[in-house]
């Protein structure tokens, strides 16, 4: 039987400061553990917690950036449930007043543009951490992320597959990291995402609800999405009812598993937070915060696509993250030519960071970097191939291209007597390729191309070398007969 | 009439992590019955006209710069950790 699967997204987003949502403890990531903890989050009696303006201001940033209605009145309210890693025995979350509700997100699926409705944007304190020993029956717990800002962004459940939650979740990170109110790094758990998906028959009453939490990668989400879609087809087509519960998702095993600590009072009994005052969010504030709004990604896409003539998918791809739409647009301004420029961006630089596993956001190459290789190939002075691996020293070392090729004098070979001899050796020292390549064996030329770059040390041009090669073969060959 | 009923205290008290045996449960309804009735008078005050809030005190939008301020000395801080495990709180094991 086909369904039609109805997905929600739950992501939360550690907002970017330098200290903590209700107090003046440091956010700094990979501190030892508890050095980073004081009264207030600790929640010892009689503190007073007071609201981090940053935190706030970031938060009105996220919702004016997706098209929210801001509250006229935020307040905050206690949840209350008991684990190790939350000192207080509540969280200071938001309930019946978030900080903005009623807000989208346009994404594209498939060439066409969808929009997916935000419910809620919200703030709150994160929880600690717990550590688990699988040798010994004791967890452990390190305060120093209580009470970290987070902001809570929930969606409609509009999505209906895994590649739109995926979409969804991209388009988001890359408006989140443009914003510049949080690192968006789910490596460090700095972007978290929980979803919520249920299966219908297309037209029909939404089906029984699970939620799938622990997906640390975006990877994760996909794959969990794909895994509970076929476990619930395959009961809901047995004729079996689908129960309402939380999973989580085992990377290991790549299946979704009952959470075995069944949260048997889901009463969270919020009420209002005493120690925190209400919020207006005056005209003023929201106007100032507006004007910090940077251009955001699909705005971007299109200057790419008008202003350059670059695809849809170019412009997709190079504004997926800030920081390469930044080094685009700035080789541009200097001078660089669209295409060859995207297809360096899009090509040597992604494939040198993922087989590196790093992150875009924290690329420190330069624009004019980019310029300078361009204009050494358009120049002639280095060939395709030398700028690949010029490029990569450069990305290593941290230094313009331009300076390693002065230091190596790294020049292509461009005068033909150089050429003509380099030729001449190799036909003198490999007759037996040159046989071969008389017989009319192919693979022999490339093997003397081969030859030649050696001895040139990389600094002949491939192709003008196979045809200086070719033209003293066939010379040679008119002599003997 | 009653307002809370034995079932109500013990549905509170396992969500408050009470272990409350039965007289202990009739006892505090009765309690909690005579203190919410107590309460009960502010009924009579009429509301029209007033806004519902959250808070009493004339103030609103306090908030403070994003400032780091030095926090407990991890010794300090773990003066209440009910057991230790280098500067971690041990506490016996749960799992997610």
């Amino acid at each position: 039987m086909q369904y039609e699967s109805v997905i929600g997204l739950e992501v939360h987003l550690q907002l970017n400061t330098d200290s903590k949502l209700f107090c003046g403890c440091s956010t700094t990531f990979g501190a030892a553990p508890n050095h980073q903890t004081c009264p207030v989050c600790l929640g010892l009696p009689g503190v007073l917690p007071v609201l981090n303006h940053r935190a706030f201001e970031w938060g009105i940033k996220a919702a004016l950036a997706f098209d929210c209605r801001l509250a006229q009145v935020m307040k905050f309210d206690r949840k209350q449930y008991f684990y190790p890693d939350l000192p207080k025995n509540y969280q200071i979350s938001q309930y019946d007043q978030p900080l903005a509700q009623h807000g989208h997100l346009d994404i594209t699926i498939e060439g066409a543009s969808r929009r997916i409705r935000i419910t809620r944007i919200h703030m709150e304190e994160d929880a600690g951490k717990l550590l688990h020993d699988p040798q010994a029956p004791w967890s452990y717990v390190d305060f120093n992320r209580t009470g970290i800002p987070l902001l809570e962004i929930v969606s409609e459940p509009d999505l209906r597959s895994p590649d739109e939650a995926s979409a969804y979740l991209l388009e988001l990170k890359a408006v989140l990291e443009y914003l510049d109110v949080s690192t968006c790094d789910m490596e460090n758990g700095s972007l978290r995402c929980d979803t919520n998906i249920s299966l219908r028959k297309r037209g029909e009453a939404l089906g029984v609800k699970v939620e799938i939490k622990n997906l640390n990668s975006f990877k994760a989400v996909k794959a969990a999405l794909v895994y509970e879609i076929a476990r619930q087809a395959k009961r809901l087509d047995a004729g079996e009812r689908i129960a309402q519960e939380t999973r989580l998702w085992n990377a290991k095993a790549e299946q979704t598993e009952t959470m075995r600590s069944k949260e048997a009072a889901s009463d969270y009994r919020y009420f209002p937070e005493p120690d925190l005052v209400p919020f207006t969010i005056q005209p003023r504030l929201r106007e100032a915060v507006a004007a910090q709004l940077p251009p955001l990604p699909a705005q971007r896409r299109v200057r790419l696509m008008d202003a350059y003539g670059l695809s849809a998918y170019d412009a997709q791809v190079l504004t997926q993250h800030r920081r390469l739409a930044e080094l685009f647009e700035g080789a541009i301004a200097q001078g660089a030519k669209p295409k060859p420029l995207a297809n360096w961006i899009m090509g040597e630089l992604l494939a040198y960071l993922n087989a590196r596993g790093q992150e875009p956001s924290g690329v420190t190459l330069r624009p004019e970097w980019l310029v300078h290789l361009l204009e050494a190939i358009d120049a002639g002075t280095i060939s395709g191939k030398m700028a690949k691996e010029l490029f990569v020293e450069s990305l290593e070392r941290q230094v313009d291209p331009a300076q390693v090729i002065r230091e190596n004098n790294l020049r292509q070979i461009v005068d033909h007597g150089q050429l003509d001899r380099l030729a001449e050796e190799v036909i003198a020292g490999f007759q037996k390729s040159v046989e071969d390549y008389r017989k009319g064996k192919a693979n022999a030329l490339m093997f003397l191309v081969g030859k030649c770059m050696e001895r040139s040390n990389g600094k002949a041009n491939p192709t003008q070398m196979a045809d200086v090669l070719k033209r003293k073969l066939n010379q040679g060959k008119e002599a003997v007969t | 009439m009653a307002i809370v009923s034995t079932q109500d205290v013990r549905q509170v008290a396992l969500l408050a992590r009470l272990a409350l045996h039965d007289d202990e449960l009739k006892k505090l309804a009765a309690q909690l019955d005579e203190i919410l009735e107590y309460v009960r008078q502010l009924q009579a005050v009429s509301t029209d006209g007033v806004e519902p809030t959250s808070h009493v005190l004339p103030l609103a939008d306090v908030t403070r710069p994003d400032q780091r301020l030095p926090s407990l000395p991890p010794e300090e801080a773990l003066t209440l950790a009910p057991a230790r495990h280098g500067h971690l709180v041990k506490v016996p094991k749960v799992i997610d």
